[in-house]
């Protein structure tokens, strides 16, 4: 069998550097619902809507009150987290004590709403959203990259550093993976386990906020622009491990490198195949490793 | 002198279970109380009536404050660390990361130093810092528990059957850094023990409680010499 175009290293090199771009989209928002389910159990299907509302609130900033990018993006991170926070507060929180079913029609519910409104706030055109990153390319040794992907790249990447760190080093980060693990202990230290949760839900907001406005550019903003992006992150989460954070962004990179070069390289793969594909190879790994590829079995003594 | 703690016609209840009857005891400052008792008897009750993880009616005043509608966290600001039953380690943090948890009440510069200092009394925490805590030993993760309460630098330490499924090496160690600080820096104790001669061995008083009530009090050498003490739990 031919391949479609003679394979050369420097359109390899940019499918690679497209693949991790848009796979770092899928594993930020992936990161969103980890990060929920481990704090509050919850597996939030409004994750995309959220990211898609936030982006509209940046494109608003922009359009409608003459902020430049960056600022309008950082008042959107804002946003966002006070969104995620509210949500949490007024609606998850009356579903503490319900059940698993119960809570996925709650999110369902969320998503149908937060999709809704952004239709009759801003009506359900597609519109072009303008990026921060130009679309000139680098030349890198005669290869040409494009600066939207390395900028996207770069700009989640940075995002999921400054979210480790403030985990890993501060008490306020120590604390929420604390109520997460063991919510009673927390309480006997002085914890507010409920604020900690709330709090879970706005990073997880400002996390899908950075995913919907790095992915707006290349895909149009319309109220259902996250919603095939929500399906990657899924696969992402459950690829990785639907308990490790390490296991969602990494999850999104290969899903969208693996994507993106099967689509390029395997010649019967048309871009209408590459879902299906891409979830059957997920199928299989779950087949062989239900915990996911970062997931593992907790060792305990007693 | 004004005790630290004072339960005062304490009720309980689990939805419909009634766990304690109207209980009433006081600690005084830089006392070591036992709680002791059968199962069931409402000793773990009593602990989570005072730190504020269970419904209950009655009066409980802590240092001199009407604490009854407080919720966990406050009194855990105010000064109450209680090592629940079953230990409430954080199993996927590491040691440390759980010795730093329990200074989360703390708003003073020298936790750093706290924490090195405690974990002192201990030596092999030392080295183990970054081991995850769900991997220790029964023991070890009960010497945690403790370690963590201390870093808090509470008025008020509960202990609930620290002693649980543990070896005696390992509950005499334990035994020995609570009293140590009890001399040593006036710590108040309450601690919950089904093995009662410990308990009386290292507490000053001690109040026997049967279905919900308290059946029996007194120093702990008075109670050694209770017909009925001695019958049911001390075995002579």
């Amino acid at each position: 069998m031919l391949l479609p175009l003679a394979f050369t290293w420097s359109e390899f090199f940019q499918q690679v550097v497209f693949g991790l771009s848009i796979g770092s989209v899928y594993g930020s928002l992936a990161l969103a619902i980890v990060l929920i389910y481990r704090t509050t159990r919850v597996v939030n299907f409004a994750q995309g809507e959220m990211a898609m509302f936030t982006t509209f609130i940046c494109w608003s900033l922009i359009t409608n009150h003459g902020l430049s990018f960056w600022p309008a993006f950082f008042v959107t991170l804002g946003a966002a987290f006070v969104l995620g926070v509210a949500v949490e507060r007024i609606v998850i929180r009356p579903f503490e004590h319900a059940s698993h079913l119960a809570l996925i029609l709650v999110t369902i519910a969320l998503f149908v709403i937060f999709n809704g409104l952004a239709a009759w706030i801003w009506t359900p055109e597609q519109r072009a959203f303008v990026g921060p990153f130009s679309a000139k390319p680098f030349i890198i040794g005669g290869v040409a990259i494009s600066r939207q992907d390395v900028g996207v790249l770069a700009v989640t990447l940075l995002t999921v550093a400054v979210l480790w760190a403030f985990f890993r080093f501060t008490k306020l980060g120590l604390a929420m993976r604390a109520a997460a693990i063991g919510p009673g202990a927390s309480r006997l230290m002085g914890v507010r386990v409920e604020w900690m949760y709330a709090l879970g839900w706005g990073f997880a907001t400002v996390l899908g906020a950075v995913s919907g406005m790095m992915v707006a550019p290349s895909i149009f903003l319309s109220p259902g622009m996250m919603q095939l992006v929500l399906i990657y992150a899924f696969a992402a989460a459950v690829l990785g491990g639907i308990e490790s954070p390490v296991g969602a962004v990494v999850g999104g990179l290969l899903l969208g490198l693996g994507t993106t070069l099967i689509g390029a390289y395997v010649p019967f793969v048309s871009s209408d195949l590459d879902v299906p594909i891409a979830f059957t190879i997920l199928v299989l790994v779950l087949l062989f490793r239900p915990a996911g590829l970062f997931g593992r079995v907790v060792v305990r003594r007693v | 002198m004004a005790p630290l703690l004072e339960l005062s016609d304490v009720e309980a209840r689990y939805g419909p279970i009634v766990a304690l009857h109207g209980v009433s005891l006081t600690v005084e400052p830089g006392e070591v109380v036992a709680l002791l008792g059968a199962n069931g008897a409402g000793k773990t009750t009593t602990l989570r009536s005072v730190s504020g993880t269970v419904q209950k009616r009655g009066k409980v005043l802590y240092a001199g404050k009407d604490v009854t509608r407080a919720s966990a966290d406050r009194l855990a600001k105010l000064g109450v660390a209680h090592v629940p039953e079953g230990r409430g380690i954080l199993t996927e943090l590491t040691l440390w990361e759980n010795l730093r948890m329990g200074a989360y009440v703390r708003r003073d510069r020298s936790v750093r130093a706290d924490l090195e200092r405690v974990a002192g009394h201990f030596p092999w925490m030392l080295e183990r810092r970054n081991q995850e805590a769900g991997t220790l030993s029964g023991g070890e993760q009960q010497m945690l528990a403790l370690a963590r309460a201390l870093v808090a630098r509470p008025k008020l330490l509960m202990l609930d059957e620290p002693s649980l499924g543990l070896a005696p090496l390992v509950v005499q160690e334990l035994f020995r850094v609570v009293t140590e600080l009890n001399e040593q820096e006036g710590l108040t104790v309450l601690v919950v023990e089904q093995n009662a001669n410990i308990a009386l061995d290292v507490s000053n008083r001690a109040y026997v409680l049967e279905v919900g009530r308290v059946a029996v009090e007194g120093s702990s050498h008075e109670l050694r010499q209770h017909e009925g003490v001695r019958r049911s739990y001390l075995g002579y």
